[in-house]
């Protein structure tokens, strides 16, 4: 009978064929609305940010976990990105000319080098892919950021001297957690004679936005 | 993949009619492009417009589909819809090897593309450190062509230290307003000094009829940038003009005397050596001397125009200049005061 045949080859119930079909098209809330349509906005946000926030503490601790680069997302580095970029931004919105770099100058650096760094590292060799080489160098920007806001605070009061060498002792301690622990994820992926070639280029990038930090004064 | 291209011919031999084949064999025919599945690997390099370009296909002939279907008939109706089930279990197998295969191909598409330059990343720190060092030694054998290593790593790396080496230096002059125009300038600057004297080296080298390749040029000019790096990291932090001075025919000679050599072997006849030596050398050490003086000099000028006389005595170095530099330093002051003059006004 031929149809018989046919219903060996029919879908059963169990075979999903729609439902667990995720677009990545926009946000991932709006694919996680995809599938859980009902579910009210703020749990969709909480779960991002709980994400988000797992990975921070990875980064605090720098351990070899996997977990950074598994589940890779973006997120994290553009909030870092953008938070460290407005606060670069200078005090005064009224001239122009004085405070820091602009906005689009930082983020500019800051993307162009991690995929600069991407690429060097995936030249030599690197099993990393380049969008968790992306997730790895943004979000080992958050020493960083930290000693910002900590620099900031600084230069709220006290004298001008002190300042400067607490801010150099935080920024330079900010700058080597970074560059160790974007190693310690990054250089595994890497033949292990050549971590040294992958390492260095990270170090330079970490030094640059260490020293936007820290030659940054908002303008009196 | 067990339905993948058989599919394709046996759906005519069902009773009931089957779909066309015109239909099942277009890429984008079925339902749910299941390309777009989530992955994890970071591997899909899908941009908006091609989506929705896909989707819209997917949508056209789905709606042909569903039409054809119609006219199939009454008798395979009920049959229809296991049928569809059927041939949506084909389809699906279909578009997932159709899908892994496109995408597959996208992504060496791309990545042949970084292949290409693989090969001149292809190194060990050993060889780097080796061939740091010896960019500072000069090799007297002219009669013979030198080795020029062609790679890419070490040259990159040091350009991108020069633009970290000037940042620094600017910082210890005390600048600290324009910093985003100066950091725009130092990468510019670097780069373009690099990939334009390589480029203008290699053109003169062609007319030349030099044994020289752009890439063993572009190798031989990073690696005499080290000398460079050297001395600007030094100077930027010692101010003493003297010591500059020293350190620049010192270390400065060095580098260019090897890239020179390097190319002299490689030249024939004495009116092409004496071009290239000559073009090399001046534009090598003139460039030192250019980062040295132009950018403290450019700093102080934007501060004198922005600031006025109240000035920190850190940037208030006196300084004996010979006239010929004192001259250059005076037109590229006035060049810059004009121009923020003219960033003033605006």
């Amino acid at each position: 009978h031929h149809f018989a045949g046919l219903s060996d080859v029919s879908i059963s119930g169990d075979i999903p064929v729609e439902g667990e079909i995720n677009v990545p098209v926009g946000t991932p809330s709006q694919d996680k609305e995809y599938s859980t349509l009902d579910e009210p906005v703020k749990d969709t946000i909480l779960r991002d940010l709980k994400a988000v926030g797992k990975k921070f503490v990875h980064v605090m601790y720098p351990k070899k976990s996997s977990a950074l680069l598994r589940d890779w997302d973006l997120w994290g580095p553009l909030l870092l990105c953008v938070t460290l970029a407005l606060m670069l931004q200078g005090g005064s919105v009224d001239s122009k000319e004085d405070g820091g770099p602009q906005f689009a100058e930082v983020f500019v650096i800051i993307w162009f080098g991690s995929v600069i760094i991407t690429l060097n590292s995936k030249l030599l060799g690197g099993t990393i892919s380049f969008f968790q080489s992306l997730c790895v160098l943004g979000y080992c920007i958050m020493p960083l950021t930290v000693a910002m806001v900590v620099c900031r605070l600084v230069l709220l009061g006290g004298s001008w001297g002190f300042s400067f060498i607490v801010r150099l002792i935080v920024v330079t301690a900010s700058f080597s957690w970074s560059t160790f622990a974007s190693t310690a994820f990054l250089a595994d992926c890497q033949p292990p004679n050549r971590k040294a070639l992958v390492v260095y280029p990270v170090f330079l990038f970490y030094f640059v936005i260490g020293w936007m930090i820290l030659t940054f004064s908002p303008s009196a | 993949k067990m339905a993948s291209s058989d599919g394709n011919k046996n759906t005519n031999t069902e009773p009931w009619g089957g779909f066309e084949d015109n239909i099942i064999q277009g890429t984008g025919s079925a339902v749910i492009d299941m390309e777009n599945m989530d992955d994890t690997s970071g591997s899909s390099f899908e941009d908006m417009g091609e989506m929705h370009q896909r989707m819209k296909e997917e949508e056209e002939v789905a709606d042909e589909a569903e039409a054809t279907e119609e006219e199939t008939g009454e008798d395979g109706e009920f049959l229809g819809i296991k049928g569809i089930k059927g041939q949506l279990g084909r389809q699906v197998a279909d578009e997932v090897w159709q899908a892994g295969k496109r995408q597959a191909s996208k992504a060496f598409n791309l990545y042949a593309n970084i292949d290409i330059l693989r090969p001149y990343f292809d190194v060990e720190p050993m060889q780097v450190r080796n061939r740091l060092i010896e960019s500072m030694i000069p090799i007297r054998m002219i009669n013979f062509p030198q080795k020029i290593a062609g790679e890419l790593y070490g040259p990159m790396m040091l350009v991108f230290t020069l633009v970290a080496i000037l940042l620094h230096g600017m910082k210890t002059s005390g600048t600290v307003i324009r910093e985003g125009t100066l950091m725009g300038t130092a990468i510019g600057t670097c780069f373009g000094y690099w990939l334009g004297v390589s480029s203008f080296i290699y053109f003169l080298a062609y007319l030349c009829n030099a044994q020289i390749t752009m890439l063993q040029m572009l190798s031989l000019l990073g690696y005499g940038l080290f000398g460079h790096c050297v001395v600007l990291f030094v100077t930027y932090n010692v101010h003493f003009h003297s010591l500059f001075y020293i350190l620049w025919l010192v270390v400065g000679g060095l580098s260019t005397l090897r890239m020179v050599a390097a190319v002299i072997s490689r030249t024939v006849g004495q009116t092409p050596r004496l071009i290239l030596c000559g073009t090399l050398a001046a534009l090598h050490m003139l460039f030192l001397l250019y980062l040295h003086f132009a950018y403290h000099k450019i700093v102080e000028g934007i501060l004198d125009t922005l600031e006025g006389p109240n000035m920190p005595p850190i940037q208030r170095v006196a300084r004996d200049l010979p006239v010929v530099a004192t001259a250059a330093m005076n037109a590229v002051n006035a060049t810059v005061k004009t121009l923020g003059v003219i960033l003033k006004s605006q």
